[in-house]
């Protein structure tokens, strides 16, 4: 065991310092909520239908764009090309612009006079305040988490393997499903959940599109706007409760076997 | 017949220009060359993986060179084998068997029989991430020929084997060869190429500076790059006499240590590794001859000796030397080197 110097002391008071920035207010909130509370808040069908409608939208969301994220991550591992870099910090963009920002382009674009919503008016489909408007407000700022590590995936597959298989016989479609994908599926669903429960967690860009139906962020702050702190608390943590178990589910997976 | 007619490759740093081979069927063609040399991507353009930025690729005369790499009857077995990390043994061997259009089930049952022929029968189920490289070599040799090519790839195929293990895999190598299927092995180790090849192209700079026998290529290297490649200057076909001897060219019994029992080969010597005196010194050298100075001429560090003693022999010596033991042409002097200079290399 080497000894520690003074210097790394120091550096591991002001890593506690931060470890204890992140905790403690979180765990102040769930100490102050009594069981009770807890349950009910649980039990509230306004709560509880908010966090299914959050879980959904998140993911129908988070599933339907990893459609087109999925192929253009691995052109992006895989092509040279001019305007590369460009596309790469185009699908960034959404990390840097603030949240209402983002929902206020996403609703111009899903808007009745926009020509998305003229043709979802067409069959009867108002996307303002509709699940899908959510789902698009919620991938427009969660799609970067999905894209990058779902390209970063595809970069870690050897070339030599998708070349081995061509020799193989394989047609390109086959060597994508058969050897890119499940070799970069670890990086993909761990990108996957990384953007579902970000979209979950979105609130500035989905009060924007939608106010109701109501997602559980907004939910949250809109007792918190009606009723105060205290009645807002179980809430919060119910909700960061599932969040954790996401999460929690994301490391257990990300936690790779190394492979040779 | 496999036809690299000018094929050119411009690689970054380096290129290849011109390559011009015929590789006829049945032979093991060796391409030997230091790393870097572009060789790997020879192999590459030949399986369509890699196109080239001019020449053409012919097989039986067709040309090739624009078709797609799965109508190629050409299997490529890389240096690192590219092993499928997420499937075991037999759904390696059995994945290009499901390509063609073979039922899972089918598939399976021949891979099993491909798995039998390269001995890896017992690790079918096992995962390739515990397999040795020997182990890996065999499950990528299977699985590509299970497609049955008519030309087999091979880069540097023993680079990553131990050295134990290398004798039984040149072995199946020659097995496969005698099968009919025509081998394109490249490497960097002479003596590899020495061991397996029909023919040996030499690729040096980018070019091919020479295409030949084992013979051909070693004794009479048409480059400076081939003999200094080696280090070799004398260079012998050798029959097994008894254990430990050998007869060079069919005319001196050389002695050498060997582990290997195989009739044919090659006997290497370097002609620094040879002493020439005037008269008899009895020394713990075995090898002892009496022979002729035909010729000397100067390289870069000395003078080196051509004499003939049955079998002509270089030697490699200082210019005092030559002064002290005031040699001409002409002259009568004794030759000497130890079996354990002396590096045999079996060839069937």
């Amino acid at each position: 065991m080497t000894k520690l110097q003074p210097l790394h002391l120091v550096f591991i008071f002001l890593g506690g310092l931060l470890l204890l920035v992140i905790v403690a207010p979180l765990a102040s909130m769930v100490l102050a909520t009594s069981p009770t509370s807890l349950l009910n808040t649980a039990q509230n069908k306004a709560v509880t239908d908010s966090i299914i409608l959050t879980i959904l939208t998140s993911f129908g969301g988070t599933l339907f764009f990893s459609f087109m994220a999925i192929p253009l991550a691995y052109i992006m591992a895989r092509k040279q090309f001019i305007g590369k870099r460009l596309i790469s910090g185009i699908i960034d963009l959404p990390i840097v612009i603030p949240h209402t920002a983002a929902g206020i382009a996403v609703l111009g674009f899903i808007s009745r006079d926009s020509f998305l919503g003229k043709a979802a008016d067409s069959v009867g489909l108002n996307l303002v305040g509709h699940p899908i408007g959510i789902a698009a407000a919620m991938a427009f700022v969660s799609i970067p988490f999905l894209f990058n590590a779902a390209r970063d995936g595809f970069e870690a597959v050897p070339v030599r393997l998708e070349k081995a298989a061509l020799n193989l016989k394989a047609s390109p479609l086959k060597v994508f499903f058969t050897i890119s994908l499940p070799l970069a599926s670890r990086s993909i669903i761990s990108g996957f959940i990384m953007m579902f429960a970000r979209g979950m967690s979105e609130f500035g860009s989905v009060v924007i599109v939608a106010y109701h139906p109501m997602t559980t962020p907004v939910l949250i702050f809109e007792w918190f706007n009606s009723y105060g702190l205290n009645y807002a608390r179980p809430i919060a943590v119910v909700f960061i409760l599932i969040c954790l178990l996401f999460f929690i589910s994301l490391r257990l997976i990300t936690k790779e076997k190394k492979r040779v | 017949m496999l036809e690299l007619r000018n094929i050119s490759k411009q690689l970054g740093e380096f290129s290849l220009h011109a390559i011009n081979l015929q590789i006829k069927e049945g032979e093991y063609f060796v391409v030997l060359g230091m790393s870097g040399a572009g060789k790997s991507v020879l192999l590459e353009m030949i399986a369509g993986l890699v196109h080239p930025t001019s020449g053409q690729v012919f097989i039986n005369g067709r040309d090739i060179t624009n078709d797609k790499i799965q109508d190629r009857e050409v299997g490529i077995v890389f240096q690192d084998f590219a092993v499928f990390p997420h499937m075991n043994v037999l759904q390696n061997i059995a994945y290009p068997l499901i390509n063609i259009g073979y039922s899972t089930s089918e598939a399976h049952l021949l891979a099993k029989g491909y798995a039998e022929n390269m001995s890896i029968g017992h690790l079918l189920q096992r995962k390739t991430t515990t397999l040795s490289g020997g182990e890996l070599q065999r499950v990528a040799l299977a699985r590509t020929l299970a497609l049955k090519p008519r030309f087999l790839l091979l880069d540097e195929p023993l680079a990553s084997i131990d050295l134990q293990l290398k004798d039984e895999l040149r072995g199946l190598l020659r097995k496969i060869n005698r099968s009919g299927i025509t081998i394109v092995h490249v490497t960097h180790d002479y003596e590899e190429a020495i061991s397996l090849a029909t023919r040996i192209a030499v690729v040096h700079s980018g070019k091919v500076v020479q295409v030949g026998s084992a013979e051909d290529v070693f004794n009479a290297p048409k480059s400076q790059f081939i003999a200094h490649f080696t280090g070799v200057k004398n260079f012998y076909k050798a029959t097994f006499v008894e254990e430990n001897s050998s007869l060079a060219e069919g005319k001196v019994v050389i002695k050498h240590y060997t582990s290997v029992q195989e009739k044919e080969g090659y006997l290497m010597l370097r002609s620094e590794d040879v002493i020439v005196s005037s008269s008899h010194n009895p020394s713990s050298a075995l090898n002892n001859f009496e022979g002729e100075l035909l010729d000397f001429f100067p390289c870069i560090q000395g003078i080196e000796l051509m004499i003939d003693v049955g079998i002509k022999i270089r030697a490699h010596i200082t210019h005092a030397s030559v002064k002290s033991l005031d040699l001409k042409v002409g002259k009568k002097v004794w030759v000497s080197f130890k079996a354990s200079a002396v590096k045999y290399v079996p060839h069937s």
